[in-house]
């Protein structure tokens, strides 16, 4: 199966009053159609500033300092930036940490629906609003709440909005980074069933990058493991699982407060 | 079992904010709804719930910055809203010490950490050599003695910044902490071991420790007791092994449920969990009309109009 995107050799550096840091060292990875691959690591470890500079979202002081990025075999790094306008959100999107700083807390939800379609093609008000309708309902939130103002929706369904903004455009990639760190375990669990229930009916890849190792572990196809800008191992989930190989791995797995097994049956309360 | 009287003991803890915002009209939050838990020396008791729970209230009105609207909060018997000599005030503050979740904003940027803990070591233990002191603190949170002293928070890392402000509740000798998600923000790998120092301070300073958390997977790690909260009220009760272990209201039971497990593979077409989670919230948010005992000091809540499964 060929990639869909691939990463060669990726350096990030932050430049800084004495040597240039190095927060991304010549990482190589891809992300196949349909698949969502994981990339966990301490805080610093450099798996956001790989999601920024993937959507070309970082600013400086940070710099791609040399590799390569291809989406479906074309050079990321060379769009110009109409390109890279009309590449972002149709074919790459994101889902941040916080809902609530990645929407704009003085626009109705319909409005920025609006303002993303029409910044990919002119849309009607009526279409645009039909639209909105659709996406609200796919993740689970009923349409009359798209004249809501981002503060008057719980955390859980601003996190539902930003994803149903992502999906939008049907993008083949979304790239989420702690989607659900801000959330409680029940929400988090909802949000990702849903998230996995639309990429069976859509078709998409996720990149999904989180420090909880057992949660990606349930929801990732592919996970890589980084430290210190680099990527020390990557492989199969259940390989990640059971039979780590990097001793950073086994640590990770070892520093995890985890239940003890539930003393009677029921692990699932379905 | 414990004959002792506890060193905290909320009792029929009520706590209504009325919030007036600038636009639109003044609405009244329950935030906490008749809480009763008590807790002993030497022990820590974990308030497990979600954002918006209340347990961070709950936290917030022992260490006296909002007050009860109902209800009695006892410490070591006595009420705490009749403190009103300013020596039994000190005296109160000094006991009971609060550990906050962000471990950069608890600690002044501008000082280094032997001012932090210096000024508390002369107001609260004038007696002591102040340098000896010092030393004798850091090694009980597993700083480095000799170095930490003169750093600054920021030269420190989170878990390091943490371990300060437990030692500064160690400098005042206080004997209750409060500790407000005290490793939420801290990295996976260094949780365990901040969950292993507070295990130590318990034990061998006889600390009692209210740990408020919303990840209950941490609760088993350190606390004898667990309470779960849910839209202001304790839905469930007892100790850990048994309100963990096997969860018999229905909220728990989700919230155990939810905790990410590596073995457990999610899927797109698993509607069960979501549509269990709603009946669930919705059962849990009537008034409790009594807590049901359903085993040796495990108790669960009945809600009046709907009961759970």
């Amino acid at each position: 199966m060929s990639a869909l995107l691939s990463v060669e050799g990726l350096r990030v550096d932050y430049l800084t009053a004495h040597a240039p840091f190095t927060a991304v060292r010549d990482i190589s990875f891809e992300i196949r159609p349909n698949e969502i691959l994981g990339l966990a690591g301490e805080s610093g470890c450099g798996k956001s500033t790989v999601a920024y500079a993937l959507m070309r979202l970082h600013k400086p002081p940070a710099l791609v300092r040399k590799g390569r990025i291809l989406f479906q075999g074309r050079d990321v790094l060379s769009f110009s930036d109409k390109e890279l306008r009309a590449w972002r959100w149709s074919e790459v999107s994101m889902v941040f940490q916080s809902a609530m700083n990645s929407l704009n807390p003085v626009m109705t939800i319909f409005r920025q629906f609006h303002d993303m379609l029409r910044a990919h093609g002119p849309v009607t008000r009526a279409d645009a609003m039909d639209r909105t309708a659709q996406m609200l309902e796919m993740v689970g939130i009923s349409a009359d709440r798209m004249h809501a103002h981002p503060h008057q929706l719980s955390g859980g369904m601003r996190q539902r909005v930003a994803l149903a903004l992502a999906l939008s455009l049907q993008p083949k990639l979304i790239l989420m980074d702690e989607p659900t760190t801000a959330l409680d375990v029940v929400v988090q669990r909802e949000i990702l069933q849903e998230v996995l229930r639309l990429k069976d009916k859509l078709g998409f890849s996720v990149l999904f990058i989180t420090h909880d190792i057992a949660l990606m572990a349930q929801i990732s196809d592919r996970i890589g493991i980084m430290r210190a800008g680099e990527i020390v191992e990557i492989g199969a989930a259940e390989q990640i699982v059971s039979a780590p190989a990097h001793a950073y791995t086994r640590s990770l797995w070892e520093a995890m407060p985890t239940l003890a097994p539930q003393m009677e049956g029921a692990t699932h309360v379905v | 079992m414990l004959s002792e009287t506890p060193i905290l003991q909320l009792d029929g803890l009520s706590k209504t904010f009325n919030v007036r915002p600038i636009f639109g009209r003044a609405t009244q939050v329950e935030a906490l709804r008749n809480v009763s838990l008590s807790l002993h020396p030497g022990r820590a008791l974990a308030l497990v719930g979600e954002s918006g729970s209340g347990k961070s209230t709950v936290g917030r009105m022992i260490v006296g910055h909002h007050r009860p609207t109902a209800g009695r909060i006892l410490f070591e018997g006595r009420d705490i809203a009749e403190l009103t000599s300013r020596a039994d005030q000190m005296r109160y503050r000094q006991a009971v010490q609060m550990v906050f979740q962000d471990p950069f904003s608890a600690l002044n940027p501008a000082h280094t950490i032997r001012h932090h803990l210096a000024r508390a070591l002369s107001l609260h233990q004038p007696e002591v050599d102040p340098e000896a002191a010092l030393r004798a603190i850091l090694e009980d949170v597993e700083l480095d003695p000799i170095s930490t002293p003169a750093k600054f928070p920021h030269e420190l890392s989170g878990g390091q910044r943490q371990r300060v402000n437990f030692a500064r509740a160690l400098a005042v000798k206080a004997r209750l902490i409060v500790a407000d998600e005290p490793t939420s923000m801290l990295d996976v790998s260094i949780r365990k071991s901040i969950l292993g120092l507070m295990q130590r301070l318990k034990a061998e300073h006889g600390l009692a420790i209210l740990y408020i958390t919303h990840d209950i997977a941490t609760a088993e790690y350190l606390a004898e007791e667990t309470a779960v909260m849910f839209r202001g009220q304790v839905v469930e009760q007892g100790p850990t092994a048994s309100v963990v272990g096997a969860p018999q209201h229905g909220y728990t039971r989700l919230l155990r449920a939810a905790v990410p497990d590596p073995a457990l593979r999610l899927t797109g077409s698993d509607a069960g969990f979501a549509a269990e989670a709603q009946r669930v919230r919705a059962a849990s948010v009537p008034p409790v009309a009594q807590m049901r005992d359903v085993a040796l000091g495990h108790r669960i809540a009945e809600h009046a109009e709907v009961t759970h499964a």
